[in-house]
């Protein structure tokens, strides 16, 4: 009982708890069938979301104002690169990803720069980047048509016991990134920024180093992402990014990170990420049209960050 | 009570309890109209916490509370402030994103349609002209953009600003303890005033000295309990002292006759605005004073001093890390979201590392140890830091800062809200740090502490106008170079 009690105190469980609820609907409506596969298809698709989701949540933590709106463009501007560099060729693998993350890491640092040298708020600079980001990929990948080398695409869509090999690797790399958060002096520092960046420098933080590998951090993982995405749908497109614009603020919001900064939550982001993924599956075998499909949605997302939200706040 | 005179408010029997802490143990108190009562007691005794119940922004558990012979039984800040009580709390209260005039406005919703921001600032304007005369700060100025000291200001002579609603009483919940010297006292006599006029007082304040010569009656606390009422010509301060319980009398400081230059310079800085000649030096094992008026470049010489730590800058040379201990602490220090012993690991983090990881055992050991050292009230230090009292989180920046491996600790006027007991215990720890190789750069108005330094610098204008050694240092001394104007001043540039 205690431990059901202090399972419910996580802010995590709740993403998590509507996750299931969701995919309870979706397969009492289809009376059992396709059960399984539903969960190794929204374990491949949740993959790519917790990897941008963890990324942009080190951002949004280091406090109110910092957010990284440039990830669609980058997350589509590295997946071209890494196709066009592994040229299909099984050889050119991971000279292809390390293209595609130093791409991500190129516009991670630029976006610092922007914010830091010109003092340009991140919400603005990060949107005008994508727009230059986005401007260089069409001009870079035009009439690109490359498939991904086989292996790669193949590597993509292994599966163990029904389990995608990706989600195994994203699982590890929330672990990491959760350690990372609450273990390691990196975390410690954004916390401690996104709570207060002024007594941050004066407890001895070097902020703008911490800073500047966040912002750096989240466009390694969009470029990380835009290599993936691309073996997964088998090549790379300028649009391949973009329901990451809306969906790893989501995800890093429902999973009970706090927007105003300094409170981070890794296993919500998974939780978020199932959420959203097997909503969408729900709503799609109900059959309802796009338009209700977005309402509801909408209305949902709402739902569950009220739910969530139940804080005591102290004081 | 007794001469009829009427009482504007009566507690009886209230209690307050946060978890197991009982702040507030049946707690009885009448103030009565036209006069004023000094409020003391150690940090954690429960003063402001009674306060917050008065103003109608706390909760009392049980007990209760008639305010002018009538009883309240749904009491809240819009009640409190429609039977004119105000109040003033140790951690301000304003917007710092608006100006003056703006947070003027706020508390007096009769100040609306055309030219109300011209009205509001009229307003508060007067009212600091009188309280503060020569105070420098303009209605329109931004909150945050001022010092804290000035923000104190504004909040003081904002809660003695009359529109339509009436002014009984004005609680003061350490006011002065962000004001150096010559400002505490024009806020003193203006309180006085106040009282002759009719409008009651309470005055919450560690400076005993202050207590004794503004209030007519003083009311003692400890550990959630009212232990003594009494009027204050009844009162000395060693009475004070010994009622509001364990603290030892006050050795006067046994100055260590120590000839400079026999240690290794541990600090050299120059004022921005020095052009040439006079300079902060601090050698190791030394306690050095900053003086002079509040806001006068003794706290931006400090930040220059923490810059300089990590990247050389001109006219500032350290020869060890450095810590700060921050006097606002709200701004400079406290991680709100944290549990007490994360809010002191945070500075040692480096420290804190078993392997690649940070060690929860070291950290906690870490905050245990100093909980000890300077008593943090707690009964568990993973309990958020808010929950702490403020003399209580000023500690925890102590513990943080000298918890650390900085040779170099910078204290910018650290002991706002820290009672006496805790203050003799942290001049003794100081001293003991001090003599065993740490330096101390002690930024203060307080003339007591500046008496705990070896070596103190008098700030005017932004920069150093005296230097003086520990044997030439007294109280007229430091006030006459902090007011000094051009002709003596320009004289010592062009001397030095």
């Amino acid at each position: 009982m205690t431990a059901v009690r202090t399972l419910l105190a996580r802010p995590w469980i709740w993403s998590f708890i509507g996750a299931l609820i969701v995919w309870l609907a979706a397969i009492l409506f289809t009376g059992g069938y396709g059960a399984g596969g539903m969960i190794t298809a929204a374990l491949s698709l949740a993959v790519f979301m917790v990897i941008v989701g963890i990324g942009q949540m080190f951002v949004i933590t280091l406090g109110p104002g910092n957010v990284d709106l440039s990830l669609p463009a980058n997350i589509g501007l590295a997946s071209a690169v890494a196709m066009k560099v592994m040229g299909g060729s099984n050889a050119m693998i991971a000279v292809g990803l390390v293209a595609a993350l130093a791409s991500g890491m190129a516009v991670g640092a630029a976006n610092y720069l922007l914010i830091r040298v010109l003092r340009i708020p991140p919400i603005i600079a990060t949107l005008s980047s994508s727009f230059i980001v986005l401007s260089i990929d069409i001009a870079y990948g035009r009439g690109l048509q490359i498939k991904p080398p086989p292996a790669f695409a193949d590597f993509t869509n292994i599966q163990v016991f029904g389990i995608p090999i990706l989600a195994i690797g994203g699982v590890v790399f929330a672990f990491l990134a959760g350690i990372a958060l609450q273990r390691m002096i990196y975390g410690r520092s954004v916390l401690a920024i996104g709570q207060n960046m002024r007594a941050a420098w004066l407890a001895g933080i070097p902020v703008e180093r911490i800073r500047f590998f966040t912002y750096t951090l989240s466009g390694a993982l969009g470029g990380i992402n835009g290599a993936l995405l691309a073996g997964y749908f088998r090549g790379a497109s300028v649009d391949i990014g973009n329901e990451y614009l809306l969906s790893s603020i989501a995800v890093v919001v429902i999973g009970g990170t706090s927007v105003a900064g300094g409170k981070a939550n890794v296993p919500g982001i998974w939780g978020a990420s199932l959420f959203l993924v097997l909503l969408l599956t729900m709503l799609n075998t109900f059959g309802v049209s796009a338009g209700v499909r977005l309402l509801l949605t909408g209305l949902i997302i709402v739902g569950v960050i009220t739910a969530a939200g139940g804080q005591k706040t102290l004081r | 009570m007794s001469e009829g005179k009427s009482v504007i408010v009566r507690l009886d029997g209230v209690e307050r309890h946060f978890g197991a802490v009982r702040a507030l143990d049946g707690v009885d108190l009448a103030v009565e109209s036209g006069s004023c009562v000094g409020l003391v007691g150690h940090n954690g005794a429960g003063k402001s916490t009674l306060m917050h119940i008065l103003a109608g922004s706390g909760r009392a558990d049980r007990g209760r509370i008639a305010i002018r012979g009538h009883e309240e039984t749904a009491y809240s800040v819009a009640r409190a402030q429609k039977l004119g009580i105000r109040c003033v709390f140790q951690e301000l209260s304003l917007c710092p994103n608006l100006t003056v005039a703006e947070n003027t406005r706020i508390t007096h919703a009769s100040l609306k349609g055309f030219g109300w921001r011209k009205r509001s600032a009229a307003l508060i304007r007067a009212k600091l002209d009188e309280i503060f005369p020569g105070h420098g700060i303009d209605p329109s100025d931004v909150v945050g953009d001022l010092a804290i000291g000035q923000r104190q200001m504004v909040e003081v002579a904002r809660a003695f600003t009359v529109t339509d609603e009436p002014l009984h009483l004005v609680i003061l919940d350490e006011p002065t303890s962000s004001l150096d010297a010559h400002t505490a006292g024009q806020l003193l006599a203006f309180v006085r005033r106040a009282v002759d006029q009719g409008i009651s007082s309470i005055l919450i304040s560690h400076m005993l000295g202050e207590i004794l010569s503004t209030c007519d009656r003083v009311v003692v606390m400890r550990d959630g309990k009212v232990v003594a009422t009494d009027t204050a010509a009844a009162f000395d301060r060693d009475r004070l002292v010994a009622t509001m319980g364990g603290t030892r009398h006050r050795d006067k400081v046994a100055a260590v006759a120590r000839t400079r230059e026999e240690t290794a310079v541990m600090v050299r800085a120059r004022p921005r605005g020095q052009v040439a000649g006079a300079e902060l030096v601090a050698h190791r094992g030394e306690v050095i004073g900053l003086a002079g008026l509040a806001g006068h470049g003794q706290t931006r010489l400090l930040l220059d001093i923490v810059r300089a730590s990590t990247a050389a800058r001109p006219g500032v040379t350290v020869g060890a890390p450095v810590a700060l201990v921050a006097g606002d602490r709200q701004t400079d220090g406290i991680f709100p979201l944290w549990s007490i012993a994360e809010n002191i690991g945070i500075r040692s983090l480096a420290g804190l590392k078993r392997g690649l990881l940070l060690s929860r055992e070291r950290e906690a050991a870490l905050a245990r140890a100093w909980q000890e050292k300077i008593s943090i009230r707690t009964p568990d230090l993973d309990n958020n830091i808010l929950s702490l009292s403020g003399g209580n989180q000023q500690k925890v920046l102590f513990a943080r800062a000298l918890g650390s491996d900085a040779g170099i600790i910078l204290m910018d006027d650290p002991m706002r809200g820290v009672d006496i007991g805790t203050k003799l215990e942290v001049y003794d720890l100081i001293r003991d740090e001090a003599r065993k190789g740490r330096t101390f750069l002690w930024y203060t108005t307080e003339m007591d502490e500046l008496e705990n330094c070896d070596h103190v610098y008098v700030f005017r204008n932004g920069r150093i106008v005296a230097d003086l050694a520990h044997s030439e240092l007294t109280e007229e001394k430091v006030i006459q170079s902090s007011f000094e104007e051009g002709a003596g001043a320009a004289l010592r540039e062009r001397a030095s």
